[in-house]
This record gives C-alpha cells, sequence and structure tokens, in this order.
C-alpha cells in the first residue's frame, strides 16, 4: 500500500517583514502511507515553516498542498480546523499539554472535539493509548505533575486519539533528554512499524534522523536530498 | 459546534483563574446589588411621594365650574347675527355646583371599560367654631366606602375607625392640624356654620392626616348624607364625580371625552398635577442611569480580566487549535466564560439586592407629615430583577466578545513557534 498521503505541489512562501525574504522556493514532495519521515536542515532552512503550511495551520503559501488526494489549500479555518482534528495528530518540541485539565482529559478533547465516538468510548480509546505509551499510572494526575519526557508521550497519545492519518512532531525530542529521546523515538518508530502509521518529523538532530526511513535535507528553502 | 465540550473547557479555564474569574464576578454582583436596590427605593420613594398627592386625586374629576355663560343673550338676536358683538362686564353666572342626573351619569361611568371606580363627593367651604372663633374650612362628603377603595382614605387616618363615618350619624373625621388648632378629639363635637348661614353640631370619630399641611388645616370627611342634610338637600345632590381609571395615562383624552359627552367641566390628574410627573420621571431617570453606569463599570472589569486571561492562556488557545478547534470555537469559549460570570454575578447580585432592600425596608423612618410611614419605603417589583438580570448578561456578554473575538484570531504557529 503505497498512496499519497502528503503531497505538496511548489508550495513557496515569503515573510514581508522588514525586507522580502523568501524562505520556501516552490517545494514539492511528497510522504506515502506508513512511511517514517524526517525532515533535516540548519536553521532558518524552512523545514519548521514548511511542517506548520503541511499542518494547516500556516495558510497563507503559494502552491498546492494534497492531504490524502484532498485538495486543502483554499480551505476556510473551519473546515481546516475540523481536517486537524481528524487527520492530523500534532506533536511539539514544548510538550504543549492543557495545563487546566488532567492527563486523560487532555488525551481525550480531540475526541470529544471530533465526537465521533460517545464520552465513554473516547475515555477507553485514552485510556488504551496512555496504556500503549506508559503512562496509564499517570492518567488523573495533573499534567504540570510530570516530567518533560513523560508529558511528551501524552503529548503523542493526544496526537494518536482520532487515529490520524499523519503524526507531524516539530523537533519533538529536542527539549529532551538522551534517554527520553530515545524513548520517544522508540515509541515514534514502534507506531509505523507496528502500526503503519505515517509519520513527518522535523528534525536538527542527525541522529534521530538516521534512524528514520527517509531523510529530506533542506537548505535555503529548497529540498536539497 | 460541540457546546457541551466547548463549556466544560471554559469551566475548566474559568477553575484555572478562580480568583480573577470571582473578583469580575464580584463586580457584577456589586452593580446589579446597588442597580436592585437603588431602583427599588427610588420607585419606593416616588410611589410614597406621588401616593401624598397622585392617591388622593381623581384620574378625572367632573364638576361644575363657576363661569361666565359661554352664549350671551344678543347672540340669539337674529338681528345681530351676522355681527361681531362685544360685551363689556359680564359677570359669572352660578348655575348651580349641583351634577344634575348625577345617578345615570355615574351608572354610565361605571359602564366603561375603561374605568376602575366612581366616587361621589359634596364640597362645600364652611366655617369651623372653635370659641368665639372661625375657622375657614372645607367639608367633603363622601361615600366612605368608594373613597376607601379608590384612595385608600384609611392609610391617612391617625385615630379612629373611618368606617364609623357610615355608621355614625353627623359624624366627621378632621384634618390633624384643624383638630389640634381646635383642640378637640375623638368624641367631642364641633360647631359648623355652612356658607348659607345655617348652624350644625358635627361628631368627631376621627383624625386624618395628609402630610400636606395646606389639607391637613383645612379639610374634613363627612358622609355623603350627612353633607346633603348640612345644605339641606336632597340625597341625588352631589358636586363632584371622582374617576379613577385602569391606565392613567388615559386621563387627558377620557377628561375630554366626558366633558363633552355629560356638558360638565372635566380636569385630568396630569393637568391638575403636572410638576408631580416630571418629578417621578427625573428620580427614575436618575436611578437608571446610576445603576447602568454600575453595570457597565462592571464591564470594564470583565473586559480587563479577559483580555488578561488571553494572554496567559495563548499557549492553551495555541493547543486547542492546533488540535481541531477553529477560531469560533475558541471565540464560543471566551464568550461563555463571560456569560459564565454575568450569570452568576447577576443572580448573587438579585439575590444580595433583595436581601438590602429588605434592610433598607427595615430602617426606622418616622416622619410628622406621613403618619402610616414607619420605615424606608421599597417597591419590590419582579420587572426591575428581570432588567438587572438581562442588563448582566448583555454587559457581559459584550465585555466577553472583544476579547473573544482577539482570541479566535490568534495565530498558533506564532504562539508555538515563538517559544
Amino acid at each position: 500500500m503505497s498512496t499519497k498521503v502528503i503531497e505538496t505541489i511548489a508550495v513557496s512562501k515569503e515573510f514581508s517583514d522588514p525586507v522580502t525574504v523568501k524562505i520556501l522556493k516552490e517545494v514539492s514532495f511528497d510522504v506515502h502511507h506508513g512511511e517514517f519521515v524526517s525532515i533535516m536542515g540548519k536553521s532558518g532552512c524552512g523545514k519548521s515553516t514548511l511542517l506548520y503550511i503541511l499542518s494547516t495551520m500556516d495558510t497563507d503559501y503559494e502552491g498546492k498542498l494534497y492531504l490524502n488526494d484532498e485538495l486543502l489549500t483554499g480551505k476556510n479555518d473551519k473546515q481546516l480546523a475540523k481536517v486537524r482534528n481528524e487527520k492530523i495528530g500534532f506533536v511539539f518540541q514544548f510538550h504543549y499539554l492543557l495545563q487546566e485539565f488532567s492527563v486523560l482529559r487532555n488525551v481525550m478533547i480531540p475526541g470529544l472535539k471530533l465526537a465521533k465516538y460517545s464520552t465513554e468510548e473516547i475515555e477507553h480509546r485514552a485510556m488504551e493509548r496512555l496504556r500503549m505509551l506508559g503512562m496509564q499510572d499517570h492518567a488523573n494526575k495533573k499534567t504540570n505533575q510530570l516530567s518533560g519526557g513523560q508529558k511528551q508521550r501524552v503529548a503523542i497519545a493526544r496526537a494518536l486519539i482520532n487515529d490520524p492519518l499523519i503524526i507531524m512532531g516539530d523537533e519533538p525530542t529536542g527539549n529532551l533528554d538522551k534517554l527520553n529521546s530515545d524513548l520517544v523515538f522508540d515509541i515514534l518508530s514502534e507506531l509505523t512499524k507496528e502500526n503503519k502509521q505515517t509519520i513527518l518529523v522535523v528534525t536538527h538532530d542527525p541522529e534521530f534522523a538516521a534512524k528514520t526511513d527517509r531523510i529530506i535535507t533542506m537548505a535555503d528553502g529548497k529540498i536539497i536530498s | 459546534m460541540n457546546i457541551k465540550l466547548i463549556l466544560n473547557v471554559s469551566i475548566n479555564l474559568l477553575r484555572a483563574r478562580l480568583k480573577q474569574s470571582v473578583v469580575a464576578g464580584v463586580g457584577v454582583t456589586f452593580g446589579i446589588t446597588m442597580f436592585i436596590t437603588l431602583v427599588s427605593f427610588m420607585n419606593g420613594l416616588n410611589q410614597l411621594l406621588d401616593g401624598l398627592i397622585l392617591n388622593r386625586t381623581a384620574h378625572v374629576r367632573l364638576y361644575n365650574e363657576v363661569k361666565p355663560n359661554e352664549t350671551q343673550p344678543v347672540n340669539f338676536s337674529k338681528a345681530y347675527a351676522n355681527h361681531q358683538n362685544f360685551i363689556s362686564s359680564v359677570k359669572p353666572k352660578d348655575s348651580g355646583k349641583e351634577i344634575y342626573d348625577s345617578k345615570a351619569i355615574m351608572k354610565v361611568l361605571l359602564s366603561d371599560e375603561r374605568v376602575q371606580g366612581v366616587a361621589p363627593k359634596i364640597n362645600t367651604q364652611v366655617f369651623f367654631n372653635a370659641g368665639n372663633i372661625e375657622l375657614a374650612g372645607v367639608i367633603n362628603g363622601v361615600d366612605i366606602a368608594a373613597e376607601e377603595k379608590l384612595f385608600m382614605f384609611s392609610d391617612y387616618v391617625v385615630e379612629g375607625d373611618s368606617r364609623d363615618l357610615a355608621t355614625v350619624s353627623n359624624s366627621v373625621f378632621l384634618g390633624k392640624g384643624l383638630a389640634d388648632k381646635m383642640l378637640v378629639n375623638i368624641g367631642d363635637v364641633v360647631n359648623v356654620t355652612t356658607a348659607q348661614g345655617d348652624f350644625v353640631s358635627l361628631k368627631v370619630v376621627g383624625v386624618f392626616q395628609f402630610g400636606l399641611a395646606d389639607l391637613d388645616n383645612t379639610q374634613s370627611y363627612t358622609s355623603l348624607s350627612t353633607a346633603q342634610k348640612l345644605f339641606a338637600k336632597p340625597t341625588s345632590y352631589i358636586t363632584d364625580i371622582q374617576v379613577k381609571l385602569k391606565d392613567v395615562m388615559l386621563a387627558p383624552a377620557v377628561a375630554k371625552e366626558y366633558a363633552e359627552i355629560f356638558q360638565l367641566d372635566a380636569i385630568d390628574i396630569q393637568t391638575a398635577n403636572a410638576q408631580f410627573e416630571t418629578g417621578s420621571t427625573i428620580r427614575s431617570i436618575i436611578s437608571y442611569a446610576v445603576g447602568v453606569t454600575l453595570l457597565i463599570v462592571a464591564g470594564f472589569g470583565i473586559y480587563n480580566i479577559l483580555n488578561m486571561m488571553i494572554y496567559e492562556k495563548m499557549d492553551s488557545i495555541a493547543i486547542l487549535k492546533a488540535t481541531g478547534f477553529s477560531g469560533n470555537d475558541v471565540k464560543w469559549i471566551f464568550v461563555f466564560i463571560s456569560v459564565i460570570i454575568g450569570v452568576s454575578g447577576g443572580t448573587l447580585g438579585l439575590i444580595f439586592g433583595y436581601l438590602l432592600s429588605l434592610l433598607i425596608d427595615n430602617i426606622p423612618f418616622e416622619t410628622a407629615s406621613l403618619p402610616t410611614i414607619k420605615t424606608f419605603p421599597i417597591y419590590y417589583n419582579p420587572v426591575f430583577y428581570m432588567i438587572g438580570l438581562s442588563f448582566a448578561l448583555v454587559t457581559t456578554y459584550i465585555a466577553g466578545l472583544f476579547p473573544a473575538k482577539k482570541a479566535s484570531k490568534i495565530d498558533p504557529v506564532d504562539i508555538i513557534r515563538g517559544k
């Protein structure tokens, strides 16, 4: 099975403050189902910008973006929010969790938002994912009682709650020590191997990138390999 | 939109900043409390002051005025029909103060749907004799039952029972000032000289006090039949018909209409007491203005606190957006926060407003001019509470809307990358 989960056609973006800088220059690439892809590059090469365009949170670009052969370019805020909710799981560098909620609730919220299952079922699914990541014992804790690595695992559980087409990560291990970093990588690579989960990660850690299926290297807003 | 989830997120955000939320809520509570108290108190005062005169005044009074005849004899002359006639030194003609066919008129009035009630009255000048001094005064012959029903006569009775007027023959109720001047008490007899020169003795059965010295020093009340006897008139004799309407605002139109139908003079309450209307209206305007100002200040409090909350919750907003909440969802989260503050603060405000009104209602307020008033007046009206709550809702909604719109426009990428 080798369908294209993500495909970009000549995506360009420029910042015009204070001088016009072309940060992405006609980037075209695709990610296939079940792939674990990493995007490498030096700071400022546009890799994060590209990721945010792919995640649909940034809509100010030229070119075309397809998710699962569905054109996302030009959709409105509400439609894109639905796409993010249903089809994209996101893991950030700074393990962003909602401090106002418990761990379990944090994982459940995107599921509740999608409202595809009943609340009990979403809770069950959230527990399942927490168990998968070894976090089931922390389900009722507040998020500020967790360590960085634990928070990141909760964030991954949250990204998985709606069975997304793709998980995107912006330096998911960038803020973690070696031990936790390896743990997070193992979890991600297990997800691809066992669940055929498509994962796209931006990183500047060559060691991390080397272990992924495919490395896309960027420089100066272009893909060089 | 998943309202349950959005409401749940709102409540959790609120709980996370409980102290600030409570402060914002207290602002609304204070505003509504003061609004309710102020409006209830002001309207209570209004009613009291209006009651002094307006309760005692018929909405429409029908009577015969002493005035010159409008058609002078020369106008009947055919020879001068097409002339402009100038007549000098015309004198008023006393066609008698009696209202003719009064029973029939009252029957017609009572069948009018706009009329709440009708009370007949005989109004005459007399002299009260106290020793060798004569005091000018007025005797009102009234149907005490009708007077009670329409004008709450017993509210103003200081001593005695108003029903005695109907049961004791040749009885009289004196104004407090008049009774004090003549040094009479209940059971004493006063001598009265009528305008026709007749001399009558009346038994004092009570004393009233309207709180207006002009009235209390000159007025007295007796039954219709005693008054008729006093002037040796038949039982159909009355000089005034007082009409109370269901809607006081109709009085001017109704007065005009009745004057035409019955060929009598008619004066409406608005014309007779214009200054009271103005006073009431202005007092109401002031109390509403102060109440609304308090609520607007509370609204600014909410606006500030929500604005602050949005800056604090940038991360959470970004997360919500990244995990699939649209700008509209985020807007509603903050609108809900504001409205929750408004509803809870407002409801508490209503309760405290009621309690504060109760408190004021029990503060002693005794004044010589108002015998029946023992405490400060409060007007309990559900309409005030309705206005208070809906205004709290509207202000908090508007105060929340602007910060909420700002939150909905936050770009998650800026927040997530900015760190």
